[in-house]
């Protein structure tokens, strides 16, 4: 699922920092929470901080699964908060009028799925750079769930719906179940299929890929397009959840938290490597940060300054100006087994006087097993 | 030459043909006293895109220019409500603040080498959350010269006024201009955005020009913040959300490169009014809802920045495209 | 050693015994290097010879680690390019390190504008620009964005920028790799006004006949130590070859032997008519047939480049047919190509080729992975026993193939690049420069794979400077001029001189000037060709 190389030289693996943070922050809700980990069973669904943790955090886990992708091919989706609102005003909407709960679903993913498709022709055939391509979706976006939902807040009552953001699935919460199996079939779709490879190699240098053959541009309508899709999903599980559609404030911010998560991931917002168990990782941090505050007794104030503090923490580590002054054993997002070491102006790899080797005339046959 | 000015006057043309439009459909449109309510609506709006477009010109970007407004906002509230300062005392501090912020996210951003973009999110997060801590309720100011500084204004015949704010806006887009165009440090801005490498190698001082960029931009959004407070009277750390979105969706309309180096402050004027025109339109036209506003930006936005990209091609010579598969 | 200076004043530049290491590897050890007013000096070197570095650590780029650098008798310790030029160095890059986006006038003036009341002086800044360029020729319109302008006059601009700002030492490195030999004629007289004027130049340059055509004194390292200084004058070329390359020369380049003439009765895997892109190439013929190899050959800039792109598809012609095996074709893209059994080693490694970040083993496998599509991934095993397989066919120097690509020194990148494509088991593999900017050892394995793969069947269509090399491979060489394949040489007909000769043929189109006969080559040296 994860990049080739696991381990740093050092044989340590490179998501422990992250899966570090994540056991500190849950110790510390423990400490601040004796009852953290306990977990009751009520009524056929799991009850607990840790279910709230999980619960809580699915949307913006959601978010940073499509989100991963799109930064790993060296792009960003700053719409994916608008989207979300759309999805929800479309479901609310069509809810409201008295659809059933298939086409209500069909429908906004769709939406979701069709806003993504925007974005990646934007981005993929107009070559416009990620970052503005998804503003006029995100300025626009809000205006266009508004324009659904006619400026109202739309409430539902469909149970069917509702279910999505409240029911449970073999006792767990639905939520849960539904980011579990996203990511599920994202990972097979891009570590069992080549599409992984092409993702991290359009991130890393688009020319050269598309010089091998790389379909470029559907690699990147691909990935803004599922990342639309995400989107949507978040949005109904959102909406589903308040059982109702607010077009100005769902999804609001939350692009930034998705980012945020991918970032403490660690992948690069530069492209290239990607890991989509540990952008996981990253959104429950956030959510168990969040949760902590909560528990802690501090003002929900804080938390934004707390996020802020933590993405400027997790840059720092990664920042090459930094790496300069403390060499580490292992940088977290090389996934390398090599030390990311700064480039001296000459190749680090000597070759003035090579023994003349070179191909030994056994003939080379070009076939040859391929 | 007429190739550099190109996207100014589209810009332009536009305003200007959006204005006559607008005046051909309502009679009452072309008066004065909507010109100047166009420039009170929209000055915290100008001033703080002024910031942004030397930040952009400069190569970088800049988020939390809406939070520092809201941050702003609130200080002011809290400083001259609660602690009883003088309002000229919370306005110099408020700038101060705000500049000291700005630089703040400026130096990380020169020292670590890290994305602007993510810099000034975090930016954003913290002025906000500062905004937040001070209080989460609005605070209405009430001080005196409040009023007395509403009350500022050039009138002129058929009620039309150009309001303090108006003359601020109006006077910082003249110093930029200045500052953009007949200064090192407008050079140095532009040096920046062509080519960091190059401006570093050509003896630009890269450092300072970034923490400076960053803390004017801090500094203007506090003005701009300033402003906003005079505007509306009160503190609210919410206020000017989104903000950051309309000043860069100026900047571009103005005919600015986001990828720096190329663009106008004169064009970022020209794409604050004519955002400032769709607004005052909607509300003229009374039966069209608030979020066409939205949607009508973000179309124009798209098609600037097409625009942008066609002429960059012509710019560079590169009729030819790549087929980059 | 230093070659005794020729009069008792202080050398403009001294530098003795300068060492600088990156992370324990030792780029200059104990280098010296002498430069005098109005000399122009070359400093010659293969890859990793330490000329970068020395140059960075000379305009402050990097610190040294230890040794003495002098100007006029009095040491200096740059902190910066901006403070070595403050002490009189002068450094135009490779890359013209201007500003495409400002005006000529601000580029020449940019940080030392010329200001009234605090104000900088627009009308005053580009009166004196204009005046700055006179003796360098250049009558320009200097409020135009400097990205307007053709890259020699950049060039010229950026020395004219040095200059201007005093500099007693003008370091070019490597100015003329991106120029025709027009714009290399006018910058060696530019070059020479200066040397006149007494300002001494270090000149970086991989074109040998440049360094005979302009440079007064060479001086060679190797692996970061100083192998000599002499007078231009008094190294015949090939002793120069061997000064850089270490070694003595291996065999002249040998000729494979040819085929008995059936070459030409085969039918064409590809065949171009009427090919061609405007304002790129001109319409051109081209046929390219089984266990060839086609040479490009002809200056920069005369579409040898735009040739290969154009047949990969990396460029969309505009005019023209191609028919691969017979049938009508469109080479929309490289996947198009891809798919025809076509591959493509572009000259720019670094921007084009790898893909820094991913292990060797993922940039071996990318184009047939590509090829097969994502949804039918190549199991890992299978990757594996590709790229090991290449590793070891090929030599690429690599502890292991999942070291990432960028690490790799650019002869074992260019080698895994060719890997990537002979996994695909192309039918014609398009290589452009191939042996650009590589170690000699490199460089001569990659020219025997060249004629291993043509012997065992393969097209391949090779862009190349190194005329030697070309001519020694190649079964046919078309030979480009001015974007228009002018001449096409067959069989006896591909030498240097037949070459040459075409390259220069129509009256007065060219100087030879960059690529003069005898243009000698590292690792592919024909002394019979050099007629010196």
């Amino acid at each position: 699922m994860t990049p080739p190389a696991r381990t740093s030289a050092a044989g340590i693996p490179r998501a422990l920092p992250q899966y570090g943070a994540l056991v500190a922050v849950l110790l510390a809700n423990w400490l601040l929470f004796p009852d953290f980990f306990t977990i009751r069973l009520q009524d056929g669904r799991l009850f607990g901080s840790l279910i709230d943790v999980l619960n809580r955090g699915a949307p913006v886990a959601l978010l940073a699964i499509g989100m991963t992708m799109v930064i790993a091919t060296r792009g960003v989706d700053l719409s994916v908060g608008a989207v979300m609102a759309i999805s929800g005003a479309v479901a609310a909407t069509m809810t409201g009028a008295g659809w059933g709960l298939a086409p209500v679903l069909a429908t906004s993913l769709a939406a979701g799925l069709l806003c993504g498709l925007w974005n990646g022709l934007l981005v993929a055939v107009l070559r416009i750079q990620p970052i503005i391509a998804t503003l006029i979706l995100m300025v626009a976006g809000r205006g266009i769930a508004q324009l659904i939902t006619e400026g109202q807040i739309v409430t539902f009552t469909s149970p069917g719906l509702a279910a999505v953001g409240s029911g449970s699935v073999l006792t767990v919460p639905m939520p849960v179940a539904i980011t579990v199996a996203v990511l599920a079939v994202t990972g097979l779709l891009v570590r069992r299929t080549a599409l992984g490879l092409m993702i991290e190699a359009v991130g890393v240098n688009r020319l050269s890929s598309a010089g091998a053959g790389v379909n470029t541009p559907v690699v990147l309508v691909a990935v803004y397009a599922w990342c639309g899709l995400c989107a949507a999903v978040a949005g109904l599980i959102v909406t589903a959840d308040i059982r109702g559609a607010d077009a100005n404030n769902a999804g609001l911010w939350l692009e930034l938290d998705a980012i945020l998560a991918v970032v403490v991931g660690g992948t690069s917002l530069l492209g290239g490597r990607f890991g989509l168990v540990l952008s996981l990782v990253g959104a429950l941090i956030i959510q168990a940060m969040n949760t902590g505050i909560l528990l802690s007794g501090f003002k929900p104030e804080f938390n934004l300054i707390v996020k802020a503090v933590v993405l400027m923490i997790v840059l720092l580590l990664q920042s090459p100006a930094l790496t300069l002054f403390l060499p580490r054993p292992g940088s977290p997002r090389s996934g390398s087994p090599h030390p990311r070491t700064p480039r001296p102006a000459e190749p680090p790899v000597k070759s003035g006087s090579v023994k003349s080797g070179g191909v030994k005339s056994g003939g080379i046959k070009p076939g040859a097993g391929a | 030459m007429i190739q550099r000015f190109l996207p100014l006057i589209v810009t332009s043309a536009v305003l200007v043909v959006g204005f006559l439009l607008c005046a051909a459909q309502f009679p009452n449109f072309a008066s004065l006293r909507v010109v100047g309510n166009l420039l009170t609506d929209n000055a915290f709006l100008g001033i703080t895109a002024v910031g942004m477009t030397f930040v952009i010109l400069s190569g970088g970007i800049d988020l939390s220019v809406g939070a520092v407004i809201g941050f702003t906002t609130v200080l002011l509230a809290v400083l001259i409500e609660q602690a009883g300062w003088h309002p000229a005392a919370a306005f110099a501090a408020a700038l101060a603040v705000s500049t000291g912020f700005g630089a703040a996210m400026g130096l990380v951003i020169h020292v670590f080498r890290m994305p602007p973009f993510i810099v000034t999110l975090a930016g954003m997060f913290i002025a906000r959350g500062m905004g937040f801590v001070l209080t989460t309720d609005s605070i209405p100011v009430n001080h005196p010269l409040y009023g007395v500084l509403n009350d500022v204004a050039l009138r002129f015949d058929g009620g039309g006024r150009l309001s303090l704010p108006a003359m601020l806006m109006l006077a910082v887009f003249a110093l930029a201009v200045v500052l953009a165009h007949w200064t090192r440090f407008g050079a140095n801005l532009y040096a920046l955005g062509g080519n960091r490498q190059s401006a570093e190698l050509m003896g630009v001082p890269v450092g300072r020009t970034t923490v400076l960029v960053y803390a004017l931009s801090g500094g203007l959004a506090g003005l701009a913040g300033i402003v906003f407070s005079l505007y509306t009277g009160a503190g609210y750390s919410l206020a000017a959300t989104g903000v950051e979105l309309d000043t860069i969706t100026a900047v571009v309309i103005g005919g600015t490169q986001l990828t720096g180096g190329y663009g106008y402050v004169a064009g970022t004027f020209v794409g604050v009014l004519i955002q400032g025109l769709i607004q005052t339109y909607i509300t003229f036209d009374g039966s069209l809802s608030s979020w066409w506003t939205k949607i009508v930006i973000g179309a124009l936005l798209f098609i600037f920045i097409l625009l942008q990209k066609g002429l960059l091609a012509v710019w560079t010579g590169r009729g030819g495209e790549t087929a980059e598969a | 050693m230093t070659a005794p200076s020729p009069d008792a004043s202080p050398p403009l530049l001294a530098i003795r015994g300068l060492s600088k290491a990156f992370l324990g590897v030792q780029a200059l050890d104990g280098v010296d290097f002498t430069l005098h007013h109005g000399e122009v000096h070359a400093l010659l070197g293969e890859n990793g010879a330490g000329k970068s570095t020395l140059i960075k650590t000379l305009t402050g780029v990097y610190q040294r680690d230890a040794g003495l650098v002098a100007l006029e008798g009095r040491e200096i310790a740059p902190r910066s390019v901006d403070e070595a030029q403050r002490l009189h160095i002068g450094t135009v890059f490779q890359e013209v390190n201007l500003l495409p986006n400002l005006s000529v006038a601000e580029n020449l003036f940019l940080g030392r504008q010329p200001t009234r009341f605090g104000f900088v002086d627009r009308r005053a800044m580009n009166r004196r620009a204009r005046a700055v360029l006179v003796p360098y020729g250049l009558a320009i319109d200097v409020t135009a964005p400097l990205g307007r302008f053709s890259v020699a006059t950049q060039q010229i601009i950026a020395i004219a920028r040095a200059v201007d700002m005093s500099a007693k030492v003008l370091i070019l490195d490597e100015p003329t790799a991106s120029l025709d030999a027009q714009e290399v004629a006018v910058l060696f007289t530019v070059m020479r006004t200066l040397k006149a004027r007494g300002i001494g130049i270090v000149f970086v340059t991989h074109f040998l006949d440049q360094v005979y055509a302009v440079c007064d004194r060479i001086t060679v390292l190797r692996n970061g130590r100083l192998v000599g200084e002499r007078r231009t004058a008094e190294l015949p070329r090939l002793d120069l070859v061997a000064m850089m390359l270490g070694r003595e020369l291996e065999e002249a380049a040998h000729r494979i032997e040819l085929g008995p003439a059936g070459g030409d009765d085969r039918a064409p895997l590809a065949r171009f008519r009427g090919y061609g892109k405007a304002r790129s190439v001109e319409p051109f013929d081209l046929d390219i047939r089984p266990g060839e190899v086609v040479g490009l050959a002809g200056l920069l800039g005369s579409g040898r480049t735009e040739t290969a792109r154009l047949v990969f598809g990396m460029d969309r012609a505009d005019r023209g047919e191609a028919t691969v095996d017979g049938r009508p074709v469109r080479l929309r893209d490289p996947r198009t190509a891809i798919r025809l059994g076509f591959g493509f080693c572009p000259e720019d490694r670094k921007k084009e080729g790898i893909v820094g970040e991913l292990s060797v083993r993922e940039n071996i496998i990318l184009a047939l992975q590509a090829r097969q599509g994502w949804l039918k991934p190549l199991p890992r095993r299978r990757q594996e026993e590709i790229a090991d397989r290449f590793i070891r066919l090929l030599d690429i120097r690599t502890p292991d193939a999942e070291r990432p690509i960028q690490l790799l020194s650019g002869g074992n990148q260019q080698k895994a690049l060719l890997a990537r494509w002979l996994a695909t088991e192309p039918r014609l593999l398009i290589l452009d420069e191939p042996t650009r900017g590589i170690d000699v050892g490199a460089h001569a394995e990659i020219i025997r794979l060249i004629e291993r793969l043509c012997a065992d069947g393969m097209a391949l269509l090779v862009v190349s400077s190194e005329l030697e090399e070309i001519a020694a491979y190649s079964r046919r060489v078309v030979v480009l001029r001015d974007r228009r394949h002018v001449a096409e040489l067959r069989g006896e007909e591909v030498t240097v001189e037949r070459i040459v000769a075409a390259i220069a043929a129509e009256p007065g189109a060219k100087e030879p000037g960059a690529k003069e006969p005898g243009a000698t080559a590292p690792g592919a040296t024909a002394p019979g060709g050099a007629p010196r």
